[in-house]
């Protein structure tokens, strides 16, 4: 047992540290330290600073731009990106659509969308949830008929993220509402945000920001060769990617460096025991959890197993812990609000209380891990 | 990087378990409870002649040679078991005596330690004037580690006036009345009791661990076994989520002992070595109250019933969170480090 890095892997995280000390555009840091709102075209920046670099899509296969990195490496990378303060990468392109179109897409799409994705040319978003199908996400309700060599869809979609950026969106779709089970007769449609018929309403959430949006559908024609894999088969294609190789879900160098920045500012209150300890705690959990990432990540390498129900241990923990620490910076700047920065840790405590709900919520991810891990 | 035991190490716990699976069954061990002594010397005997009483010892008094990560599987396979023998006592005391005592106690304590002849206890905890307190294994040790202040000496139990009784965890235990007129002093001593009782921490977040994973276990057959309108319990989802949040519990716990025994072996200086082991024993404390309830509320009844192991088990969490210091003495100590 040997828990710290390789002499390898150090130097490695060194030497990802120090590029990104110099190449992480100060006017970015700085807005990212601020917890202001990122536009379209920060997010798009810092993408195409990576892709320049070659380090945007590590986990892609090297033909397609990956960095040939092993797992730890890519590990290391995610975490470093977090605890350097970098804009977040957007996952919807890189991270879902692209896993999905090199598993399942035809030569033609994956030479049409890959290239662009990974250059940043198409900003894409995520259309899963709807307005009755949140956790019960197999009983979505979109239509898409098929008629001569293209789709007609007709439906809703609810909480899309950043849609209002997006030059595309993926989606699934009911192509066969007669089916017996209600995940048969989904499939997995690619559709241009620019089409027809598509329209999108934003959400504001309670931290008045503009992140999430409603987006519809009204007989919207779509190209069949945008179909992703077969007609009724989306279900698989969507369970793919939740036992995607997630690994940094548990945001351990992101956690790393709001704790540092709390205990910079909140100083003052050590003499407070109350609020000492209740960081301790904080602090202690997000030691276990790099561990226990750490040791699941050890565990893949070695047995070349998928996570499977590991990502969502890490899903209920980081963001128990995301939240706790929000709540505590929040805490400790105070309720005023009347300092902008104050004002800022307000509306990120309102805004975090979305990551427990997210990409699952919490309660589905214990029910997978009660499936898949436990049997009950 | 690597969490993996190595091949040696792995050996060892798997010879372990196998032997406590085929010896220390719940039967044998609650005949070791209801003997007047509380503990089985033949059991002592197996567990010297597996090696396992000469493992943190140097080569040069018989010993192995090894370190915390190397006991550590050992004491998960205690905690699972509940094994009640003055095992840790016996190492506290013989790790003082070879990080503080003199070349002659050495010679003497170590290799009698080593082939399991000799059983040490570690009085440390301060009552009123002169008093000791909940000092595990004192009754059954041959002789006595006792600090005063930051010196430390040597007693003979027959020199030790001692009030012995059974602990919580059934572990055999006394508070003891200790004058130093008798005792030799042993020459080093502040650092010693410090490194030791780090170790120790180390080990019981370790045995706890283990204790963890068996009341999960336990708890999760009884899930799937138990049932009520018609179905087993475990298919109600209120039941299923406490479930899982007592795995990913015991996830972190293990976790954090795998970080205490790393640093306690390896640490480059001793407030990082105790900052580890303290964050260590705040989340084992934590996991042990949570998994130990949990466990018996899923259980029902049954987990209140001295009849099932999983209130055994209970106990010795219970214990294990508050042994060298409760959740909140090592916020305390974590803060200050």
């Amino acid at each position: 047992m040997d828990l710290n890095y390789s002499a390898e892997e150090l130097a490695f995280r060194d030497e990802v540290r120090a590029w990104l000390g110099a190449n992480l555009p100060k006017d970015l840091k700085e807005k990212v330290d601020r917890y202001a709102h990122l536009s379209k075209e920060d997010l798009l920046r810092w993408h195409r600073i990576l892709a320049g670099k070659g380090w945007v899509a590590p986990a892609w296969p090297k033909e397609w731009g990956g960095t040939g990195w092993n797992l730890v490496q890519r590990y290391i990378f995610e975490e470093e990106l977090g605890y350097a303060g970098a804009p977040p990468l957007i996952p919807f392109g890189l991270a879902m659509c692209a896993p999905v179109l090199l598993r399942f897409g035809t030569e033609a799409q994956k030479k049409r969308f890959l290239p662009r994705i990974y250059q940043g040319e198409d900003f894409w978003c995520q259309g899963y949830s709807e307005p009755g199908s949140g956790s019960d996400l197999a009983s979505l309700k979109t239509k898409a008929v098929r008629k001569n060599d293209q789709y007609v869809v007709n439906g809703q979609k609810i909480w899309t993220t950043l849609a209002h950026y997006a030059d595309w969106i993926f989606c699934l779709v009911r192509t066969d509402p007669t089916s017996e089970k209600p995940q048969e007769g989904i499939s997995f449609l690619l559709i241009d945000m620019k089409t027809p018929g598509v329209s999108v309403r934003p959400l504001i959430l309670m931290d008045g920001a503009h992140e999430v949006n409603e987006v519809f559908f009204d007989d919207v024609a779509v190209p069949a060769e945008n179909l992703v894999h077969e007609e009724g088969k989306g279900w698989t294609v969507a369970k793919y990617l939740l036992g995607y190789e997630r690994m940094n879900t548990g945001r351990i160098g992101e956690s790393k460096r709001q704790l540092a920045r709390l205990k910079e500012f909140s100083s003052g209150k050590f003499n407070d025991v109350r609020f000492r300890d209740r960081l301790s705690r904080v602090e202690v959990e997000l030691a276990a959890l790099e561990i226990t990432n750490l040791r699941f990540l050890d565990r893949m390498r070695r047995t070349g197993q998928p996570p499977g129900a590991d990502v969502s241990m890490l899903k209920i923990k980081g963001t128990e812990i995301q939240q706790a620490l929000a709540e505590l910076m929040m805490q400790a700047a105070g309720p005023a609000g009347g300092d902008e920065f104050a004002a800022a840790l307000g509306r990120r405590y309102l805004s975090m209380r979305k990551t427990t709900i997210y990409a699952g919520s919490n309660e589905i991810q214990r029910n997978i891990i009660a499936k898949m891990t436990l049997g009950l | 990087m690597n969490f993996d035991y190595n091949e040696e190490q792995q050996l060892l716990a798997d010879s372990v378990r196998r032997y406590l699976q085929k010896d220390y069954g719940f039967e044998a061990r609650r005949k070791i409870l209801a003997s007047p002594e509380g503990w089985s010397a033949q059991v002592w005997s197996q567990l010297a002649a597996l090696g396992l009483t000469g493992l943190p010892f140097s080569p040069e008094y018989g010993g192995f040679g090894g370190g915390a990560v190397d006991l550590m599987g050992v004491m998960e396979a205690f905690g699972e078991a509940l094994v009640v023998e003055p095992y840790l006592a016996t190492l506290m005391g013989a790790q003082l005596v070879a990080r503080a005592g003199s070349a002659q106690q050495k010679r003497t304590i170590l290799p009698a330690v080593v082939e399991g002849r000799m059983k040490l206890a570690f009085a440390h905890t301060e009552g009123k004037e002169g008093e000791k307190l909940g000092v595990v294994g004192a009754p059954l040790a041959d002789k006595l580690v006792v600090s005063c202040g930051n010196a430390l000496f040597l007693a003979e139990r027959a020199d030790v006036k001692m009030k012995p009784y059974r602990t919580m965890d059934n572990m055999v235990a006394a508070d003891l009345i200790f004058s130093r007129e008798k005792a030799a002093p042993m020459p080093g001593a502040a650092q010693a009791i410090e490194q030791t009782i780090d170790f120790a921490t180390a080990l019981v977040c370790a045995e706890a661990v283990g204790a963890m994973k068996f009341a999960c276990d336990t708890t999760l057959e009884y899930l799937k076994t138990r049932r009520q309108f018609g179905v087993p319990i475990g298919s109600f989802q209120a039941l299923q989520h406490r479930m899982v949040d007592m795995v990913i519990s015991y996830e972190q716990a293990r976790s954090m002992a795998c970080l205490a025994c790393s640093r306690v072996d390896q640490a480059l200086d001793a407030a990082a070595r105790s900052r580890a082991v303290s964050a260590a024993k705040i989340k084992i404390a934590d996991s042990a109250r949570h998994i130990g309830q949990e466990a018996v509320q899923l259980h029902g009844g049954m987990g209140m019933s001295e009849e099932l192991k999983v209130s055994h088990s209970f106990r010795r969490l219970t214990v294990a969170a508050q042994q060298f210091g409760d959740a909140d003495h090592h916020l305390e100590r974590f803060a200050s480090l």
